[in-house]
């Protein structure tokens, strides 16, 4: 068996700045800025009122349906009002301006606790109570995620713990500082997916939480901890399945088709410290860094504190000129300072404007095949990108597999022409879905 | 506070660094030591044959963006390229006016009518040289003696013949070591051929020189190293396998991989990113190809030399061999082709 996927880049890490420093929490912002779309699904249903006093995890706002997370307070405060609010895709939703009170505390108030002995759809229902979701970046709620569609069965449950990304060194810290509350998610995990192997993957670079993890693995427990190579996207999930167990999850399936299911790490530990005490996500570890910062480093931040503030506070420079929400390789450009932390930010990557080089000049494909041997998934990133040029989407998505592109952006970071080839996929994809829906609908006419 | 305009980009917001512009700079740094020989070699003649292909393909590159409004590309180096590669592969007396015609068609066929670089279907410093073959064919096979004395001032009458002035042969040509063996059966010596001390075209005699730049390129990844080891690896074998059958009648390996084109097509023409396939396979099988064609032209067909039709066969494949040679995707069973 081989030990990782095939192909792949190696991005400069960038993690020495901020992987030594412990996680720190942050202070609380004048005012918190709450959308309620902050996960892939329906947006949570806002329960409170304008003017209504709130408490630190407090419930404002419910799941609505399956798809869907509730929202819990991250301060003690007063909501100020519920209107729109701006988000990272430049849009307006619905959202909620909630006040700390001047003396806001960290304690959180309890709900009913959710114990091991509970039944796996009870520990699923926990988890959503708790408004998680994937806190790797994707924000997908990771009880529908948990979830073992019938007839099927998993075997390995593989916690995360790659953070392929450079930059970032949240799960870094968390497997360094929580590994008990890791182990606790854990049991949930195994309760509630049926597992009968347990696998953390770490890359190489964090050799130091490996060996924890490995030495705090409680007694009775079968876990093991597997060191993988640095290679950007091993913490892709298709890839991690690949370099974890050998096998590969068939295009268009998803990880229960190889009998597994992969959470991430900081997800694992906040199911084992939240669901014991019924409480819900009120913040997370976010990597703040880049050469726009200077007090660089991974902090416990609110839910909603706005990034403006956060800038701020961690002493961004005036001329900062690029901003990404997440890593360099798949993260969100921010356009709009007005914005705030969600559940999904798992980094605020900073570049002031000498940082920044000047213009990528685009050329011509040259077929230099970088992108082919850089694809992790195999496909022809050059074929694809003038295909895109020519409109030919439905050949992209026929003949060259292009709905099995994750957007990693393997194939961009290595092209010397500076082809947008990510951007054309992303847009091809979008398209393509587009003229899939017209589709039936204008059969019905 | 932060009071600049966001830049807004697409992920992923990092890149590796590398150019193509950088990528041409480089090649074209790689073949000055191959340039300088000829020039020291050959002599002044050298000299203006390649510094009219350049002038005159990087004029043609500019001129045709011009005339159809883009911006210009010369910038990219690629037309530089095309016009030193043309350079090498003439014969050092070969008239300018001819050169200049070269240079003017390997651009502008060779490249513009396909759309530029990129898309271009064979390498553009061949299709200008199979030009000058067709249009040309006794001065592009008179060739110069190496180290003769006074080449660095004397102009060879015929290097400034008067366009379409039937150019007078001058008596100072040197058959090329593989003539010399097709037609001769003289055998020059290897070590002879590896330095570069025999005649040939301007680029094309010191296999040495030429192999230091591929190792720089490749050292720096800036060059398929799978395309020159395919060629040559296969060159050897099969002409290995006809010099054990009879020695009498074929070459020995090591001099076919040693004499005529063969060095300078296989690392700086063959390598030529455009007109090569795009998987590892893929390059591996073009330059199989390609080393066969040059094996059965020497060995079999009318010409002394082949490594030309060769790569222009080789590019003509590559569309068929990217189209074949598809790899597995993941989480895929079969191949779609
Ligand atoms: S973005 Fe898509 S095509 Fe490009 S390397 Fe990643 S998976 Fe391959
Ligand atoms: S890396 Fe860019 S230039 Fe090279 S083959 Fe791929 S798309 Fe073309």
């Amino acid at each position: 068996m081989k030990d990782s996927f095939k192909h792949g880049v190696h991005p400069p890490e960038n993690k020495e700045e901020t992987n030594k420093l412990p996680i720190r929490q942050f202070t609380f912002a004048p005012l918190i800025i709450l959308p309620m779309q902050q996960h892939i699904g329906a947006p949570s249903k806002i329960i409170v009122r304008e003017g209504q006093e709130v408490a630190r995890g407090q419930l404002l706002a419910v799941a609505d349906g399956y798809m869907s997370v509730p929202m819990h307070s991250p301060v003690s405060g007063t909501i100020r009002k519920i209107s729109k609010v701006p988000v990272i895709s430049g849009q307006m939703t619905e959202g909620i301006y909630l006040e700390p009170f001047p003396s806001s505390g960290q304690e959180v108030s309890e709900g009913s606790p959710v114990s091991l002995d509970a039944s796996p759809e009870e520990i699923l229902k926990g988890i959503q109570d708790a408004g998680i979701v994937g806190l790797g970046g994707a924000a997908f709620p990771t009880h529908v995620k948990l979830k073992i569609p019938d007839g099927k069965s998993c075997e390995f449950l593989i916690i995360n713990g790659i953070e392929c990304e450079p930059y970032l060194t949240t799960d870094h810290r968390v497997m360094l500082e929580q590994a008990d509350d890791i182990f606790m998610g854990i049991r949930y995990l195994l309760k509630s997916t049926g597992a009968k192997e347990v696998i953390i993957g770490i890359e190489a670079n964090k050799q130091d939480a490996a060996d924890l993890l490995t030495q705090k693995i409680p007694a009775g427990m079968s876990v093991t901890v597997k060191v993988v190579p640095v290679k950007y996207p091993q913490g892709a999930e298709k890839m991690l399945i690949t370099s974890l167990l050998g096998k590969e999850v068939p295009s268009g399936g998803l990880p229960i088709d190889v009998h597994a299911v992969v959470v991430n790490v900081a997800t694992t530990a906040e199911i084992g410290r939240l669901l014991p005490h019924g409480q819900g996500i009120q913040e997370r570890v976010i990597t703040i860094s880049g050469p726009g910062v200077k007090k660089k480093g991974n902090y416990l931040i609110p839910i909603g504190t706005p990034l403006r503030y956060v800038l701020e506070q961690v002493g961004a420079a005036d001329n900062i000129s690029e901003v990404y929400m997440g890593g360099p390789m798949m993260g969100v450009a921010v356009s709009n300072l007005d914005i705030s932390i969600t559940k999904g930010t798992s980094g605020i990557i900073v570049f002031g404007e000498q940082d920044v080089s000047k213009t990528d000049k685009i050329f011509p494909c040259i077929k230099c095949g970088a992108c082919v041997d850089a694809c992790p998934i195999s496909l022809n990133p050059s074929k694809l990108g003038i295909l895109a040029k020519a409109e030919a989407y439905e050949t992209m998505a026929d003949d060259f597999h292009l709905m099995d592109c994750f957007e990693c952006g393997s194939c961009s970071f290595v092209c010397p022409s500076n082809i947008p080839l990510v951007q054309y996929f992303r847009l091809s994809k979008s398209i393509l879905r587009k003229r899939k829906t017209a589709k039936p609908a204008a059969a019905n006419v | 506070m932060f009071s600049k305009t966001l830049h807004i980009s697409t992920s992923p917001h990092i890149r590796k660094g590398l150019s193509t512009d950088t990528i041409m700079q480089n090649v074209v740094w790689a073949m000055m030591p191959v340039v300088i020989f000829a020039v020291f070699s050959f002599g002044i003649n050298a000299f203006l044959v390649i510094a009219t292909a350049v002038i005159s393909s990087v004029l043609t590159e500019h001129a045709l963006c011009k005339w159809s409004k883009k911006e210009s590309t010369i910038s990219d180096w690629s037309a530089v390229i095309t016009g030193i590669l043309l350079g090498l592969t003439l014969p050092p007396i070969f008239p300018l006016w001819m050169t200049f015609l070269g240079g003017v068609f390997s651009v502008a066929v060779g490249k513009f009518v396909f759309g530029g670089l990129g898309y271009n279907l064979f390498n553009p410093a061949l299709v200008g040289r199979a030009f000058l073959q067709a249009a040309f064919p006794v001065a592009i096979t008179t060739w110069q003696s190496a180290f003769l004395d006074g080449r660095f001032f004397n102009i060879t009458s015929s290097v400034l013949a008067f366009p379409f002035a039937a150019p007078k042969v001058d008596g100072i040509s040197g058959a090329t070591p593989l003539s010399a063996f097709k037609f001769d059966h003289v055998v020059t010596d290897t070590s002879d051929l590896a330095l570069g001390l025999v005649s040939g075209s301007t680029g094309e005699t010191s296999a040495v020189i030429i192999i230091l730049g591929g190792i720089y390129l490749i050292a720096r990844k800036m060059m398929n190293w799978r395309i020159p080891a395919s060629i040559l690896s296969t060159v050897f074998v099969l002409s290995g396998i006809l010099y054990l059958i009879d020695d009498k009648i074929y070459p020995s390996p090591l001099f076919m991989l040693f004499s005529g084109g063969l060095m300078l097509g296989a690392v700086f023409m063959a390598t030529d990113m455009v007109g090569s396939p795009i998987t590892p396979l893929g390059v591996v099988i073009y330059g199989f190809f390609i080393g066969l064609l040059i094996v059965v032209i020497r060995v079999w067909g009318g010409l002394p030399e082949g490594v030309m039709y060769a790569i222009l066969f080789g590019n003509a494949l590559t569309p068929q061999i990217d189209n074949f040679i598809r790899p597995r995707v993941y989480g895929t069973k079969k191949i779609k082709s």
